[in-house]
């Protein structure tokens, strides 16, 4: 790319750079996904040619974002914010339903899903939020606050009935640890996992006599320190408390769809021609590939359509089976660069805002990277959440494109920048 | 905020960690599992297989006794798509009910192999034409050709064996991973020894399928194809006339003919009677007969020429002179008095009346029991020996070495070994070399603990014929042969004892007990056995040879509860050798062969 001087620095080539690299390989395995031929021939009524508008108009997009005020995206920051929730509340009422998620707007043939650009408001109006100068994270209300602008959307996402896009906003956490949430926070979370599965596994009835037993084996040797015992109880309260909860939101909250396919990914139901034929298919392809892949177009499952969604959200099984393992490793091993070269960008900025909606734009792609890849290979379960910069589709690659242009266009600007908002 | 800086590195660091679990996982999957690759394979591959025709079976003047014709097989291959398939389309192809369709899919699931299962055997030509032409909308399903057996002579049933579907046992053993479930594989005789001759090589072509099951193009362009190779033909040692023949002569007898080309080993024709004819085996046969036969009490499917042992009465005779002579126990001249029987105290041995004090030739010729009582006590109780059991041993190593009491190694696998018991069976029996001759005497006379095939006394008769050494009996001719065909095996006898025991087999033909079965212009050597047989009548035996100089042929044969060997046994010896021989010539005994042909032979006593 040309050197754009703004200001006094310059769009940061290395992530541009791996951003084209990402976007090539992830056609790349669209169009054999596709049925694309050795002899290449541009037919737009194919997915790969979509694709290639897609790719056409996100660059367009990204470039815009060059020729609009800097400020303008932090001025107007909650207002984005409040459109993407409202687009999202409406579309609870006026978009058609796909796979038994009403989260599409349909306009003619041209169709939107505003849970992929809410991320985009998110960003923004937590970096607003995080970076503004009487934020202080330590108060309760401004704990609230922030919580409110994460939970939103992922309530709103939950009523359409997709909840695996709503998870992604979660990843916003990474933010706020970042930015002096307390790692306990994290480690709350993490145990609230691992109590949550060993309830799956267990059953709740099981976990509590379990608790109970382990309480009252720990009052057997500490029984004299009585301040100590106390939080024992009250910490085996809690759990048996939470658990119960989770046991409930399972069983009544979760739609059987839902249910069924957490059971299927912790193991607990085997289930290859139903739920877990995706994954089943995906690992095949996957596993089927070797260390250097079957060769480009030369995959057996690929071709045979064998992987549902393969070219949305499975489309790393293409890049697993025709690459092998060496392909698969250099496709992480880049995105691994990208977000290294994120968190650099992120840490270089004097703007705290600029700072925050880096970290925000690094946790949204890291999410989505792991998730998605890790679905693939039954490391986690199924939600339906595309491939940055790879899987099919507009919205995803406008909106990842957007997310991560704005970095560019703040980054590039952040010798203007005075450090007044540290 | 170095605090948070440390945080940003903790952040890298976690991610770096995640990703490499990610890379972790895919190197399990893709590099250490090969089981993926398996299952891809499995689903998106196809192999569709050409088979070869099988080789032709011919006798050994190349007349061709077993072809081909094609047989179809509708098969269904797995993983099955319910969402892509039109029942009601398909169920009007197959003229089935919907009920019939489910249940022979489910059946062929469970019975499936390499993702392929049976939907219909055998389709008719009709069915063949019509689901052929409508089969395209079903890509899930395919015909497969194979080949199945017809006769032009329908003979030889018991040698020739058949060929069926390969059992699932088969399919386990099949470590070369050669068969698929409902190919065809030899299941006995000819066609089971020489299966990897006559099946050929398949030829496989690799085709690409999608998740429907509908093919696509060659997978790898064909690199991994291989090209189908026909079956050789087999060219077998039957003379079709006489095996032909020697089925007619046994129609209505049980019992058993061998014939074997003395200077080869070659079998010329292996007789068992009842019988069945190898086209009720065929595969489309198969089915409604095979129970049926093998429930018959009958027992047709029983090969008696190898299977079935007997004692061999008098015809044991020719090895007790042999031995004898070879041991110079006794000359050509030697006499031993016989009045009307061996007499040793209480025991007993009785005898034909003939004139007494005969020699070994004379023995023959009149089948004297009393002569090899005492030849017996002559070879056994010899000064050298310390023991019963060295003299025993000499003289069952003589058997042991003419082909007796052992399996000799055909190739067909229904052969019984017998018995020629070892020494120790009668030191169990009698203590420790406490037991003489006399223990053990009707063993001389082809009685007692003795029993021998049909196929090991015309082995003897070869033997004899080739004056003191045989081939291993089998059925394969022409080149390639496997060296233990054509390996010599002496029995230590010189050949010079030969003439005087041959010109006793000689004179059974002329002045003895076969004299009235002789034939004018052929030198047959002859002799006659009468086995005795605790279940009922005697078994009627003989074993010839033919001419007497340069022998073509050696037989023997067995007819079971039909009395003395000269009346059923002989004349059908006779009759074979006279066909072989004269070959289309009418035969110079019409009666006798007519007698032959029409007579049935029941004796209710045999089925006790």
């Amino acid at each position: 790319m040309s050197e754009k001087i703004y200001g006094q620095s310059r769009v940061d080539g290395i992530t541009l750079l791996l951003y084209f690299v990402l976007v090539i390989f992830g056609f790349l395995a669209i169009y054999s996904s596709s049925h694309g031929t050795e002899q290449f021939h541009l037919d737009f009524s194919t997915q790969y040619g979509k694709q290639i508008i897609w790719i056409a108009v996100s660059v367009v997009v990204g470039a815009a974002l060059f020729l609009i005020d800097v400020r303008f995206f932090e001025v107007f920051s909650y207002a984005f914010f409040g459109f993407w929730m409202l687009l999202l509340f409406l579309v609870i009422f006026f978009g058609v339903e796909v796979n038994g998620a009403r989260s599409w707007f349909a306009i003619g043939s041209f169709r939107l899903q505003p849970a992929e650009f809410a991320k985009f408001g998110v960003a923004l109006a937590l970096s607003r939020y995080v970076s503004d100068i009487d934020t202080d994270m330590k108060s309760l209300r401004y704990q609230l606050i922030t919580a409110a602008i994460i939970m939103t959307p992922i309530a709103l996402i939950v009523l359409q009935g997709d909840a695996g896009s709503g998870l992604v906003f979660f990843s916003f956490i990474l933010v706020l640890y970042r930015e002096g949430l307390s790692g306990n926070v994290l480690i709350l979370g993490i145990a609230a996992v691992i109590i949550a599965v060993l309830t799956f596994n267990f059953g709740f009835v099981v976990l509590v006599a379990a608790l109970v037993i382990l309480a009252g084996i720990i009052t057997a040797f500490i029984y004299t320190n009585t301040s100590m015992l106390k939080w024992v109880w009250i910490l085996a309260l809690t759990c048996i408390g939470y658990s119960k909860g989770v046991d409930f939101a399972f069983n009544h909250l979760l739609q059987e769809h839902q249910q069924k396919r957490i059971l299927v990914m912790l193991g607990l139901l085997d289930d290859p021609q139903g739920l877990g034929y995706n994954v089943n298919q995906s690992k095949i392809a996957i596993g089927s590939g070797g260390f250097w892949g079957k060769g480009y177009l030369q995959g057996t499952q690929t071709k045979g359509d064998f992987v549902p969604e393969q070219h949305t959200d499975f489309i790393f099984t293409s890049i697993g089976e025709e690459f092998g393992w060496v392909g698969s490793t250099v496709v992480i091993v880049v995105f691994v660069l990208l977000f290294m070269r994120i968190s650099m960008l992120a840490e270089r900025q004097r703007s705290k805002f600029s700072r925050v909606y880096a970290y925000c734009v690094l946790s949204v792609l890291f999410f989505h990277f792991l998730i998605n890849i890790a679905m693939t290979i039954n490391l986690a379960p199924v939600i339906g959440i595309p491939l940055p910069f790879f899987s099919y589709g507009g919205s995803s690659l406008i909106s990842f494109t957007a997310l991560l242009f704005l970095l560019l266009r703040l980054d590039a600007n952040r010798e203007n920048e005075l450090d007044s908002y540290y | 905020m170095t605090h948070n800086q440390n945080r940003s590195t903790i952040i890298r660091i976690a991610i770096v960690f995640f990703a490499l679990i990610l890379i972790s996982k895919l190197f399990y999957l893709q590099v250490i599992s090969d089981k993926y690759a398996e299952k891809a394979a499995s689903l998106s591959i196809r192999a569709v297989i050409e088979f070869p025709d099988r080789g032709l079976i011919t006798d050994r003047n190349n007349e061709i006794i077993v072809f081909n014709e094609d047989a179809h097989d509708l098969v269904v291959h797995f993983p099955f798509n319910k969402k892509e398939f039109d029942l009601d389309e398909f169920c009007r192809l197959v003229r089935f009910s919907k009920n019939e369709v489910e249940e022979r899919l489910a059946n062929a699931r469970s019975s499936r192999y390499n993702g392929k299962g049976l939907f219909i055997k055998n389709l008719s030509a009709t069915e063949f034409a019509r689901i052929q032409e409508g089969l395209f909308q079903f890509p899930q399903f395919s015909i497969e050709s194979r080949s199945d057996r017809k006769y032009k002579h329908n003979i030889a049933a018991h040698t020739l064996g058949y060929v069926a579907e390969i059992s699932r046992r088969e399919l386990e053993r099949d470590k070369k991973e050669y068969y698929d479930i409902g190919e065809n594989i030899g299941k006995s005789g000819l066609e089971r020894h020489y299966e990897e001759l006559l099946r050929g090589v398949k030829g496989k072509k690799y085709y690409l399928k999608d998740n429907t099951g509908k093919l696509k193009e060659r997978y790898e362009n064909g690199k991994n194809d291989t090209k189908a190779a026909v079956g050789k033909q087999l060219m077998t040692s039957l003379d079709v006339l006489i095996q032909e023949y020697g089925e007619k002569l046994m129609a209505g007898k049980t019992g058993s003919v061998v014939a074997i080309e003395p200077s080869t080993g070659e079998i010329l024709a292996m007789v068992t009677s009842p019988g069945y004819k190898p086209d009720m085996f065929a595969i489309k046969n198969l089915g409604k007969n095979y129970s049926k036969l093998a429930s018959d009490p009958e027992k047709p499917l029983l090969n008696r020429a190898t299977s079935s042992v007997y004692p061999p009465g008098s015809t044991f005779k020719v090895a007790m002179a042999l031995i004898a002579l070879q041991e110079e126990v006794i000359t050509p001249n030697t006499r031993f008095s016989c009045s009307n029987g061996f007499h040793l105290g209480g025991l007993t041995v009785r005898c034909h009346s003939h004139a007494s004090m005969p020699n070994v030739q004379y023995s023959i010729q009149t089948s004297c029991n009393a002569f090899y009582c005492n030849a017996y006590r002559e070879i056994l109780h010899q000064d050298k020996f310390k023991t019963i059991e060295e003299g025993y041993n000499n003289w069952r190593g003589y058997l042991v070495r003419m082909g007796l009491g052992s399996t000799l190694g055909t190739d067909i696998s229904s052969e019984k070994p017998g018995n020629v018991p070892n020494a120790a069976y009668f030191h169990r029996i009698h203590g420790e070399n406490k037991w003489n001759y006399a223990r053990i005497i009707s063993m001389s006379i082809g009685q007692g603990e003795l029993l021998l095939s049909p196929m090991q006394m015309a082995n003897m008769s070869a033997m004899v014929a080739n004056r003191g050494y045989y081939y291993t009996p089998h059925f394969i001719r022409g080149e390639n042969i496997p060296n233990d065909f054509t390996e010599k095996h002496e029995t230590g006898i010189d050949a010079k004892h030969f003439t005087t025991v041959i010109d006793g087999m000689r004179a059974v033909m002329t002045n003895g007990t076969g004299a009235y079965v002789q034939i004018p212009g052929i030198e047959i050597c002859g002799k006659t056995g009468t086995a005795q047989n605790p279940h009922g009548e005697n078994h009627s035996i003989f074993i010839a040879f033919a001419p007497k100089d340069n022998p073509k042929i050696a037989i023997a044969t067995v007819v079971e509860n039909a009395g003395y060997g000269a009346t059923w046994a002989a004349p059908i010896c006779t009759l074979m050798i006279e066909k072989y021989i004269n070959r289309d010539s009418v035969s110079q005994r019409p009666a006798l062969e007519n007698k032959m042909f029409t007579s049935a032979i029941t004796d209710k006593t045999k089925h006790e």
